[in-house]
């Protein structure tokens, strides 16, 4: 229990250290809230009749907890290239524990900045439909915390080095976010186009935002839940299962 | 003995790092197991220190099996690496609690162990500063410091004063010979420094391309070469060809990083 505390307080100290990173990845989701949110509200309002910035909003927030998450994952690699990892894989201590602690930890810090990105949109002009749902608004951010970072474990368990860093950002991160609804409505769509999203367990992580924070949802708030859970379950077990085999 | 090593083999795709080799180590000595780059020293380390597993063969650490009781092996020994394995986020006295967490040291004596050790080392008044300030000196003092919460019986380092000046490399030198002496602390290290071997080793083993060449003591080897220092009896028994090695990744980076910087 200490050990998987340590590991996890390790990346807590991390996060809270890095100014710049928590900083820029607030400028991010502001930039995308306020672009997008205020350019295309006109459009929407005409096609729909809606709110745009309520509809963004929670996509925003799951894309902030995505990125953050990911990238607690991916460290993994960062420790491999100097030195830290080997210093925790001496130890006499099971790999699962030490994939737990961290895994744990950055779910935190992944949460911690989708809360902060909540309060940036608040701040824009994002208001809460139902403040009853708002716990289980939480326990959403949790899950595709926990989800995302695990998945970046399992990936950073498999590369050598930052070279494959940018080949995931370009053909994983980027069309994970671009294509789970976070910016558009899953209403209409071309039957491949639908057949993607429905496959990308974000767009589940998206829907169950914007079930619980502005009372819609595409799929239902028990589906969204069942496949999460289900994927977070399977990319734990893929990501100890990796990590455990990492030679150095 | 306290390590001993049995027909060790390992080989990458086909490639042989390691090509069967054994030796053993015993109880408070100081072995020096030298190579030229690429012999497979710091392949065998890892397969010493459980990181890497053997494609065959088997290895004692302080008696334990070091495949089947690989947890009591562990706690066993402590290794300072080639390159820093510290974190550089965390300040001196964090990366200290880390490890002694790690190794289920229990809280009350993890805090004097570490005062202790941080003043031994002389990083105590700097403890609260972030690692990533720190010199290549300090560095090295602190992950040798950090090695000791668990009181281990084996020491590992590899090339521990490499990129060091004559000054640090004197007092890191200082630090383990006390140790050796005031702890009984066995002591494997690995160096290109064929004088410091020469020096402060009491047992030398030379391997090349996998295979150990020679194992002894450093003037038994000098005698069977018929030369005058340990360098000129390494080079007798190596050859003077330079040797290829495979740029790792961390290499890769650091060219890259100095592009960047102009």
């Amino acid at each position: 229990m200490k050990i998987i505390y340590i590991l996890w307080l390790r990346q807590l100290k991390r996060y809270y250290r890095s100014k710049t990173r928590i900083v820029g990845s607030m400028g991010q989701s502001l930039l995308f809230l306020v672009a997008f949110g205020f350019g295309f509200g006109a459009i929407y309002q005409e096609a729909s009749g809606g709110d745009y910035l309520q509809f963004l909003a929670p996509g925003i927030i799951a894309m902030g907890v995505v990125f953050t998450a990911v990238f607690s994952g991916i460290e993994i690699i960062w420790d491999k290239q100097f030195g830290f990892l080997k210093e925790t894989l001496v130890a006499p201590v099971s790999r699962y524990k030490i994939m737990i602690g961290r895994t744990l930890g950055g779910a935190t810090v992944a949460t911690i900045q989708g809360f902060i990105v909540l309060l940036i949109s608040l701040v824009v002009g994002f208001r809460l439909e139902n403040l009853y749902l708002f716990p289980l608004a939480l326990f959403f951010i949790i899950i595709i915390a926990l989800l995302f970072t695990a998945l970046g474990t399992a990936i950073a368990s498999t590369l050598k080095d930052m070279q494959g860093f940018q080949l995931i950002m370009n053909f994983v991160l980027m069309p994970i976010v671009f294509l789970s609804g976070a910016f558009f409505p899953l209403e209409n769509l071309p039957k491949a186009f639908n057949f993607i999203i429905t496959i990308n367990p974000l767009s589940y992580g998206v829907d169950g935002l914007r079930g619980t924070l502005i009372s819609t949802s595409h799929f239902g708030l028990h589906i969204d839940f069942l496949v999460l859970s289900v994927i977070t379950a399977f990319l734990f077990g893929l990501g100890s299962y990796l990590f455990s085999r990492i030679q150095i | 003995m306290i390590i001993e090593v049995k027909n060790l083999k390992k080989s990458f795709n086909g490639i042989v790092a390691v090509n069967d080799i054994s030796f053993s180590v015993e109880r408070g000595e100081i072995f020096a197991f030298l190579g030229p780059n690429g012999a497979g020293k710091t392949t065998t380390i890892k397969m010493l220190t459980t990181l890497l597993e053997p494609t065959s063969g088997d290895i004692y650490i302080n008696g334990f099996d070091s495949k089947e009781k690989q947890d009591e092996a562990r706690k066993s020994f402590a290794i300072v690496f080639q390159d820093s394995s510290l974190d550089d986020e965390l300040t001196a006295y964090e990366n200290m609690e880390f490890h002694g967490v790690l190794y289920s040291v229990s809280r009350k004596i993890l805090k004097k162990r570490i005062e202790e050790l941080l003043r031994f080392v002389g990083l105590w008044d700097r403890r609260e500063e972030f690692v990533k300030n720190f010199s290549g000196g300090m560095k090295r003092r602190l992950e040798v410091a950090r090695g000791f919460i668990h009181l281990p019986k084996i020491l590992f380092l590899d090339e521990p004063t490499l990129g060091l000046d004559p000054q640090t490399r004197n007092h890191i030198w200082d630090y383990i010979i006390k140790l050796n002496r005031e702890k009984k602390m066995t002591i494997f290290f690995t160096t290109h420094y064929m004088e410091e071997a020469d020096r402060i080793s009491d047992k030398v083993a030379i391997i090349d391309k996998g295979v150990i060449v020679a194992l002894g003591n450093p003037s038994n080897l000098r005698e069977k070469t018929k030369t005058s220092s340990l360098d000129e009896a390494f080079l007798a028994l190596t050859g003077k060809d330079m040797r290829e090695e495979e740029v790792k990744a961390i290499d890769r980076m650091r060219i890259r990083r100095k592009v960047h910087r102009r």
